[in-house]
């Protein structure tokens, strides 16, 4: 396999990965397992509740970075940085 | 002239000083400066102007209080307007920047190797662009009015020349680093205030903290008590209502993050970077600077909620009188967004669910505007917010004029009517396109069309049926072509327009719905403004289909494809095409 081939392939999964993530926070615990997670509580918050107005968001956040630098380092290791 | 309406006009003078300021010294000398800032703009940078282009009129004004009268149905904004940064930073921005052109009907146009795929690009571009605008131009038109008690038409007229100033001058340049200032004067008018009624409350500054804390002097959480307060009054309960049924929820967040994805005024931002590094990078500085706003926003909206009852009724059953409501009260009165009907004749205001209820209108809209007044904060906190809603719908208007005025200047003009231009009289023809585009605006804005309402959520709709669904294809997949890119987007903003017009008209005009005895969300329960997704997943399909259907993708569009997807050689690619 082409270094170039391999190295989008490694970007996919990472990709992947991260969207499983991104996916399971907002859609999974904001909204569909919204009310069963409110059974549990974070200081004042609902626990559904709290990934649905601020959880999601900082998730997200590391999400984004969390892949910025590991395709950073994708990139020195297959030679395709700027 | 009273002390607050002189620190207002002093506060939303000075602030209009320092963009015409930037934008002296930001003029565009070229092309490449006019569209993409000649991309060099620090990341970090970009992401605060990303920040300010993003966050408009409704995000600053109207989205706390959404989140005060729907509560949890309202997280379906929060969470879609900050989840597409994660498809933005993994699945186009990126690769657009490799790609290293100036527009996104631009990109559309090369990976489908087609003037008509641009074309249709462009006219999806305006249409979602221009839905978005006009809310923009609504919101400077209604600030002017309400804070500067200026008729909303001068409001309006003073609103297109302060952009008209930086936007014309200084393109994207202008605009970048008008956007870098306006996030920060509405960033911290949406915070000032939100910090000292989170120390009122609840003894906690931090109010993403202070909303999941106990209230002062008392042994019950502000959420709990909110709910009690509001439940015993007849209202749905904050924290668990949602809007409509989970499928609506779900539909509806998922519309908002890919059409935040495939909005052009944002995607545009990432041009302007120097390397795809910065993209990937820059993509997450814009979420941290949105965040700054978007996590508060729910404490804004609860804490505000909670202050309107105590304010009305301080114990159950002891009503505030008529006579001695307080000025803001009667401020908003003014302006039709708040009244009261006294039912009972007691002279006293009762506020609650019930068919007794006295108070006959509260907007969403005060919430943000009213909440420091509300909360009785100095005079200098409620002319920042004055300043600050005027900044987030003045830089998203002019990101999205940029948008629009670019994919006429440069897409149609420069590509198909008229390729001989120099670059100079591109250049002109983009301030001259720009200037007809802010009047344009400016017309809708003073004759809002009948679509104007709830606008916002729509444009998310139609960049998420339309533009989105194209670009990704083009970059994970090679195969896709041109007929399938092209028949993809007419069917997905099709199916889209269809859903919505049904219900609220053809052009929005309202006696042309035609729903017959059908509900307007008929189609598994999901709200006209959540149907992007479905007419995503068409335009995925159709695309499909029809490539299959047609002849292969030409084989140099492989090589391209291969060439924008690492990150070497971003510097150069520009000048190679």
């Amino acid at each position: 396999m082409s270094d170039h081939a391999s190295y989008w392939k490694a970007n996919v999964r990472l990709m992947i990965i991260c969207l499983v993530i991104w996916f399971a926070v907002s859609f999974g615990c904001g909204i569909l397992l919204f009310e069963p997670l409110n059974a549990i509580k974070l200081g004042g918050y609902k626990l559904g509740f709290w990934f649905a107005s601020q959880g999601s968001i900082y998730t997200f956040l590391f999400l984004i970075f969390f892949y910025a630098a590991r395709m950073n380092k994708l990139d020195a290791e297959h030679g395709v940085n700027e | 002239m009273d002390n607050l309406k002189l620190m207002t006009y002093i506060v939303v003078f000075a602030s209009f000083a320092l963009y015409f300021g930037i934008a002296w010294w930001a003029r565009a000398g070229s092309t490449s400066e006019f569209y993409v800032a000649g991309k060099g703009v620090h990341p970090v940078l970009n992401g605060m102007a990303t920040g300010a282009d993003w966050m408009s009129a409704a995000s600053f004004i109207s989205m706390a209080g959404m989140i005060a009268f729907m509560g949890y149905g309202a997280s379906v904004f929060l969470m879609g307007w900050t989840g597409g940064y994660v498809l933005l930073a993994m699945l186009l921005a990126p690769y657009m920047r490799k790609h290293g052109k100036f527009t996104v009907p631009e990109f559309i146009g090369d990976r489908y190797y087609s003037n008509t795929a641009r074309i249709v690009a462009v006219a999806c571009l305006i249409i979602a662009s221009l839905t978005y605008v006009i809310g923009q131009m609504k919101g400077v038109g209604v600030a002017f009015s309400r804070f500067l008690e200026v008729p909303y038409d001068l409001g309006l007229y003073i609103g297109m020349f302060v952009v008209w100033v930086y936007a014309v001058l200084g393109g994207m340049k202008g605009i970048t680093y008008t956007q870098i200032a306006q996030y920060c004067v509405l960033i911290f008018a949406y915070t000032v205030p939100a910090v000292f009624i989170s120390l009122e409350l609840t003894g906690n500054p931090i109010p993403q903290l202070g909303l999941g804390s106990k209230l002062v002097g008392q042994d019950v959480y502000l959420l709990d008590k909110l709910d009690a307060i509001i439940t015993d009054l007849g209202f749905k309960d904050f924290s668990t209502t949602a809007q409509g049924s989970t499928v609506n929820m779900f539909a509806y967040t998922m519309s908002l993050m890919i059409g935040t994805a495939g909005l052009p005024h944002v995607i545009m931002r990432f041009f302007t970077v120097p390397s795809v590094k910065a993209a990937r990078s820059s993509a997450g500085w814009a979420l941290v600077f949105i965040a700054a706003l978007y996590t508060v926003a729910p404490a804004v909206g609860a804490m505000a909620r909670l202050n309107l009852h105590n304010t009305i009724e301080p114990t159950p059953g002891d009503y505030l009188a008529y006579d001695e409501r307080p000025q803001w009260f009667k401020n908003w009165e003014n302006t039709g967004l708040l009244a009261f009907e006294d039912k009972n004749g007691d002279g006293l205001i009762q506020y609650n669910a019930g068919p007794e209820n006295e108070m006959v209108k509260v907007d969403n809209h005060i919430m943000v505007l009213a909440n420091p007044e509300i909360a009785k904060l100095p005079n200098w906190v409620i002319a920042l917010v004055a300043a600050g809603g005027l900044a987030a719908a003045l830089s998203t208007a002019a990101g999205l004029l940029l948008a629009i005025s670019s994919s006429i200047s440069h897409d149609l003009m420069k590509s198909v009517l008229t390729p001989n231009m120099t670059e100079k009289s591109e250049l002109r023809a983009g301030r001259i396109v720009m200037t007809l585009a802010i009047l344009v605006a400016g017309y809708l804005g003073l004759n809002p069309p009948a679509f104007a309402a709830g606008t916002v959520a729509m444009a998310f709709g139609l960049a998420a049926a339309s533009i989105f669904p194209a670009l990704m294809m083009g970059i994970f997949s090679k195969t896709i072509n041109k007929q399938g890119a092209v028949a993809g987007m007419i069917a997905g903003i099709g199916v889209t327009l269809f859903y919505v017009f049904q219900h609220y008209g053809i052009m929005f005009v309202k006696e042309t719905a035609f729903l017959g005895d059908m509900q307007p969300n008929w189609f598994f329960g999901i709200d006209p403004k959540a149907f992007g997704v479905v007419g995503a997943v068409v335009n995925f399909a159709v695309a499909y289909v029809v490539t299959k259907m047609t002849p292969p993708v030409p084989s140099d569009i492989a090589a391209m494809v291969d060439n924008f997807r690492i990150p070497s050689g971003a510097g150069a690619a520009a000048a190679d095409h």
